[in-house]
């Protein structure tokens, strides 16, 4: 799992430093990508992945809602949404052939392609359309009224998404084809401020965009009449989606080259009938008995778009044929519905409503199932001009539930959106600039850090992008060392990038850094030995005892405890590891002080010893009492003059001494439909010693390996207010748990390995009239916006809570930094700053246009954890709904222009409902299925602790096809193809028992292989001979040199590596003891005791139309 | 005109309340100073060092959780004592703020040692501004019942 990516130290190795000394390396600031986790991150800085307006794949509303089924033989249930893999992944090397030829036309220059819109807007039906109806009256009812709109028809706005990723790719042989963008270039037709005060001082600065709503300033090569403002704000969008042609990074692939396209357009349909032949057998449904997850009749609201196509096509192939058209007109968003004259109301509304943006496209969601995007959701791009979007943070780093910030907080409440920031603010990064210099340039009033966003009124004055004073540039900042060049200070790296780290003087420092100090603390009671953890613990950190970050002064130290507490002397000049033996827990003290915490350098050996023994010496204990408090209290003691990490190993409920728990969970309640008990600590033990450990700077990590109920929510508390995490393996035995095993092992290596900041603190800055409202994650808020972390490590996410308290009439654009200030296992002092620039929108259609339905769906599980905490669980479950029902009720009444039937979404929050549905049957928060207390407990910790990315996987799992890989749209990563299938819906009817389904919920994959899977899949990946010879418990697929296994195992490793911790996999048949996990997670389809997606639907619909 | 027992409760009320007077003003001060901390550093800085101006309020916030408990107390105490002088009106008048207390403190957070603020949970801004809220409310309560005991002592000395 962790691959080379994941292992860069501190920045070290991670990007270039720049320090003012003219004699540094003018390298530019990008470097190429990494690889592994590294190349993650980096489509992020790509507009194009994620932008709003263009589609948000082709073949999402493709299939339409619940089309007819046309007499075709194989069709027994809902047609699946046409396969197109190679779509929104990363084409590597090979272009998607679906490209339009129009795209393909690479002008010279950006003033001919824009020249050529006239020719785009209505473009010549490419030969495939022609069989569908497509091409006909819908094509130019939503293309015309953006005609005059240049950026509309800009091939490279129109283009499909699958140009986005192309992150870990080397540039093509070919220069990019900056033409194709059309845009100008930033700086030389600058979008106008309104009005530009006189002394603006701007060379080649973005000066801050246009409100949405603005009349368009004419964007060069705009021809003709301005147009409506409403498809102004559109443009703008278009345009910050685009990549500008100037820019120079090469980090992105350039899959855009246009002899590829053009060579690989022709053969498209032939590809797509092919894909779509198959995958609609595919998904061919079992046999009727198998459909547990069918609706439950046809329900009126499916009934109405029934009528027939007018063509006979198959309709998998009218889908994957429309891709042709939406790819140059990327508003003709148009479901695979019927023709023009029997438009159903969404369509009808929209056709009403041409001008609306794409993330307000108004969708039915009791007509249209197939909402599912076939990749996985890619953020929205805020509406802002392309120069400013350019230098926008990575929504990886820094995601804002709502991209376009409401102007008053009436107007957030008429939302009923939640407004918050997720943030995964020390990421491990492949590129990251880091400046060196005595002053780093701050903000006299706010103390916020110079960034892209702040505004240069002169060449010695900046104004503040959160407080709008005006400070002076300091001398030396003139001097820019990227350009070596004097009088630029615009064109510092600081200026430049909207995440850049600093290395910290001395002012940073309340007292010298601290060197990096581990401290293991081991259960070592019957229960623990029992498990066979320790060896497996022992054993990695023998085997990454060189891979521990730190430098020379790096001190680690052991304690072990059951009744008593065990300290181990490893001084120095003994022969062997000394064991100290305190008996006393009730007023526990450290017997040497000085020796129990060595140098790893210098006594390594003897460390080594003692990892080789430790499992050793405690076999034949007989010992089952735990006091952990005690033990915690002495680690604390040993820890508190330097700070550092303590990593506690815990594998039963503590019952001796201080901090010893009772179990209070009834295993008769865990399946009850009641409120659940006993979700918040049991004692204030284990929060006071986090809150003591939080100010001596130390964190705590907490391990737990229990197959018994261990209190985790007493437990947890100790490393969630230390900023530690929390690890959970239930059931853990060495031999009868192999698959928590190997995870244990890997989350050890990652654990130990990773990057880490001592003494950290974080603190969160937004533009005037923005507050802090609440944090989610771990960590203690020290100050209204200052979170104490006394370590930091790369996989920590957080979200926070906002809200607006003055009224923000006079801002187009707010500013949210993020710095987080550490002490790096080097000893260095750095401070990472993010820097994120949102549009702030007065309508509130343009705040559900900006909405980001994953984000706001992250952040409502953090509420609703909180919620259930506080209040009750069935209290969190009704605010989820509730958030679901206000949130579209507003919609239709505010923002919707027409009313009609049917529940009603905007296109960017049509995934919502499914979301909610989703964190409904969560672990966290389902009611009615058995569910221990400590996993959800557990699932709660995860879904505030784990960045929004993984949080997800956890909420809506991932449903991949097996049996039928292939290389079509695969990604190339260090010459492994990597293949893409789509993500299936969660429902039994995507299931078939001729096929096998890779279900991946982020902590675990399931791979479930139904009772006919094919016999070439059997063989070949799973080296069995038939589906009987499945053995119950696997775990491991079998590495068979055939090409199948090849590319099945390349994808799960793929799926694996891109997060920071292990998923165990195990693989399933009908009759498997882990079948009903797999089924749980089939979030569309009804359960004994919760509703499926349909009827949720309709119950959020009843709600509304109250 | 003779000195009751009544006359005696309205009196020591009167004290007390000014005394809890006294806990709200400074209960509403340390509230505030937790809220506004970040708002205006520049303008601390200038005129003290900030780390003894960040002591200081830090004492000043400790004090402020430290009197939740004697103010309940007190104010226990003269309901208690109303009762005995069978001041009926005032009793009734004291009731909801006595349920509001002990309901206030059955539901805090789970503690150990005696107090009501939950560090943690303290700086989530629901709880601050229900904190803030919750000290203007009693100022005013307060201020209100002072001078309502004032009356009552001059009316139950005067009439007596």
């Amino acid at each position: 799992m962790s691959t080379a990516g994941f292992n860069s130290q501190n920045g070290t190795g991670t990007g270039q430093t720049y320090t003012n000394g003219p004699s540094q390396n003018p390298v530019a600031l990008q470097q190429p990508p990494g690889v592994g986790y590294g190349m993650n991150h980096q489509p992020a800085y790509n507009p194009m992945q994620t932008k709003v307006l263009g589609p948000p794949s082709p073949a999402l509303y493709a299939s339409g809602p619940y089309q007819p089924v046309p007499p075709g033989p194989q069709l027994g249930s809902y047609p699946p949404p046409p396969a197109q893999p190679l779509l929104t992944r990363p084409p590597i090397g090979v272009l998607p052939s679906h490209t339009p030829p129009q795209s393909a036309s690479p002008g010279p220059g950006p003033r001919q392609a824009q020249a050529t819109p006239p020719a785009q807007a209505t473009p010549p039906p490419p030969a495939v359309t022609s069989t569908s109806y497509y091409t006909g009256p819908p094509a130019w009812q939503y293309a015309a009224p953006r005609g005059p709109a240049p950026n509309h028809v800009n091939p490279a706005a129109a283009a499909p998404p699958h140009m986005s990723h192309g992150s870990a790719q080397p540039p093509g042989p070919g220069a990019p084809p900056t033409s194709i963008h059309g845009y100008p270039q930033p700086g030389t037709a600058p979008p106008p401020m309104n009005p530009p005060p006189p002394h603006t001082y701007q060379p080649n600065r973005p000066a801050y965009g246009p409100p949405p709503t603005a009349p368009p300033a004419g964007p060069p090569g705009a021809t003709g009449t301005p147009p409506p403002p409403k498809v102004d704000a559109q443009s703008w969008g278009a345009a910050s989606s685009a990549r500008p042609p100037t820019e120079p990074d090469t980090q992105e692939g350039d899959v855009e080259c246009p002899g590829d396209v053009a060579g690989n357009g022709p053969q498209a349909p032939n590809s797509y009938n092919h894909v779509d032949n198959r995958m609609a057998g595919a998904a061919q449904p079992g046999p009727p008995g198998r459909h547990l997850g069918h609706y439950p009749s046809l329900p009126p609201g499916y009934q109405n778009t029934l009528a027939p196509p007018p063509s006979s096509l198959h309709p998998a192939l009218q889908a994957a044929t429309q891709p042709y058209i939406q790819g140059p007109q990327p508003y003709q968003q148009q479901p695979g519905g019927p023709g023009p004259d029997q438009l159903s109301p969404s369509m009808a509304a929209m056709s009403l409503q041409s001008g609306t943006p794409e993330a307000l496209r108004v969708v039915n969601l009791l007509q249209e199932r197939n909402l599912l995007p076939p990749a996985p959701v890619p953020a929205p791009t805020p509406c802002l001009t392309q120069d400013l979007q350019k230098l926008n943070c990575s929504p990886e780093v820094f995601r804002c539930t709502l991209t376009s910030i409401p102007q008053t907080q009436s107007l957030l409440n008429k939302a009923k959106l939640p407004l918050g920031l997720l943030l995964h603010p020390f990421k491990d990064l492949s590129q990251l600039p880091v400046v060196t210099s005595s002053t780093i340039v701050r903000c006299r009033s706010c103390r916020t850090y110079i960034n892209p966003f702040v505004s240069f009124l002169d060449q010695r004055r900046w104004k503040c992008n959160l407080c709008y004073r005006v400070n002076d540039v300091p001398e030396e900042f003139m001097y820019n060392p990227v350009s070596r060049s004097y009088g630029e200070p615009h064109k510092r790296p600081e200026v430049q990038n909207a995440t850049i780290e600093f290395i910290a003087p001395s002012e940073y420092m309340l007292r010298p850094p601290q060197p990096a100090v581990y401290l293991f603390v081991l259960d070592v009671s019957h229960n623990a030995v029992e498990t066979g953890y320790l060896s497996v613990f022992c054993q990695s950190l023998l085997d990454n005892i060189n891979a521990l970050p730190g430098d020379s002064r790096t001190k680690v130290g052991f304690i072990t405890f059951d009744s008593t507490i065990h300290f181990y002397n490893l001084q120095e000049g003994l022969s062997q590891p000394q064991m100290l033996i305190v008996s006393d827990i009730e007023d526990i003290f450290l017997p040497t002080p000085d020796s129990l915490l060595v140098n790893l350098n210098e006594c390594k050996e003897l460390v080594q010893d003692l990892l080789k023994s430790l499992p050793n010496l405690f076999e034949k204990t007989m010992e089952t009492q735990s006091a952990l408090g005690s033990a915690l209290q002495a680690a604390f003691k040993l820890l508190s003059p330097t700070g550092g990490r303590m990593s506690v190993f815990q594998t039963q409920l503590p019952n001796l001494g201080v901090g010893a728990l009772q179990s209070r969970e009834d295993p008769n309640q865990r399946a009850s439909a009641k409120d659940v008990q006993h979700l918040s600590p049991a004692t204030d033990f284990y929060k006071k010693l986090a809150l003591d450990c939080s100010g001596q700077q130390v964190a705590v990590d907490l391990f737990l390996l229990s197959a018994q109920y261990c209190d985790l929510a007493s437990l947890g508390c100790i490393s969630r207010f230390s900023a530690g995490s929390v690890y959970y393996y239930p059931s853990y035995h060495h031999q009868h748990n192999p698959a928590q095993v190997e995870r244990f092992q890997r989350d050890l290596k990652r654990y130990l390995t990773r990057k880490i900041g001592f003494e950290a603190v974080m603190r969160i800055r937004c533009t005037k009239g923005l507050s802090i409202h609440t944090f989610h994650g771990n960590f203690f808020v020290r100050s209204t916006d200052l979170l104490s972390l006394p370590n930091v490590n790369p996989d920590a996410g957080f979200a926070v809570q906002m809200s607006i308290e003055e009224n923000l009439d006079d801002m187009q654009v707010v500013s949210f930094q993020a710095a987080l200030l550490y002490t790096s296992s080097k000893g260095e002092r750095r401070i990472r700053v993010h820097t994120m620039c949102l549009p702030v929108v007065s309508s509130l259609s343009d705040v559900f246009a900006g909405a980001d339905v994953q984000a706001v769906t992250g952040l409502l599980a953090c509420m609703a954890v909180d919620r259930s905490v506080t209040s009750s669980l069935s209290d969190a479950r009704d605010a989820m709904t509730n958030a679901a029902i206000d949130s579209l009720s507003s919609y239709r009444q505010s923002a919707l222009t027409i009313q009609q039937p049917g529940l009603l979404a905007p296109a960017c929050l049509r995934l919502f409902p499914l979301y909610i549905l989703a964190l409904l049957k969560q672990k966290a928060f389902r009611t009615g299925t058995s569910t221990r207390l400590d996993e959800r407990v557990f699932a709660m910790y995860q879904l505030k602790y784990q960045p929004l990315a993984f949080a997800m996987l956890m909420i809506h799992p991932a449903l991949y096809r097996l049996d039928d890989l292939s290389d079509e749209g695969a990604l190339n990563i260090n010459e492994r193809t990597i293949p893409q299938p789509r993500v299936l819906q969660l429902s039994v009817e995507k299931l078939s028992r001729e096929g096998a389904f890779l279900m991946d919920a982020g902590l675990v994959m399931y791979l479930w292989i139904g009772r006919n899977c094919h016999q070439n899949f059997l063989s070949q990946v799973l080296g069995v001979s038939s589906y009987a010879a499945v053995p119950e418990k696997l775990c491991l697929l079998p590495e068979l040199d055939t090409a199948e296994s090849q590319r099945t195992r390349a994808l799960v490793s793929w799926l694996r590596d891109q997060r920071p911790f292990f998923p165990s996999l195990h693989i399933i048949r009908d009759e498997s003891q882990l079948k009903p996990h797999f089924m749980q997670n089939m979030i569309e389809d009804r359960t004994e005791s919760a509703l499926s997606y349909y009827e949720f639907l309709l119950h959020l619909q009843q709600q509304i139309s109250k | 005109m003779a000195f009751t027992f009544a006359a005696f409760c309205y009196m020591l009320a009167l004290l007390l309340t000014a005394a809890l007077i006294f806990f709200a003003i400074w209960h509403i001060i340390a509230f505030d100073e937790l809220k506004t901390d970040y708002k205006n550093p520049i303008d601390q800085c200038n005129t003290l060092n900030p780390t003894i101006e960040k002591v200081k309020k830090i004492k000043r916030v400790k004090i402020a959780i430290k009197l939740v408990l004697p103010e309940y107390l007190i104010h226990f105490f003269f309901c208690v004592m109303f009762l005995c002088a069978a001041e009926w009106l005032t009793l009734v008048l004291n009731l909801p703020l006595l349920a509001y207390h002990v309901w206030r403190y059955t539901s805090r957070p789970v503690m150990s040692c005696p107090g009501l603020y939950d560090p943690t949970t303290i700086m989530n801004a629901d709880i601050l501004a229900y904190c803030q809220k919750e000290g203007w409310c009693k100022l005013a309560f307060y201020l209100l019942s002072f001078f309502y005991y004032l009356y009552g002592m001059i009316y139950v000395l005067v009439s007596s």
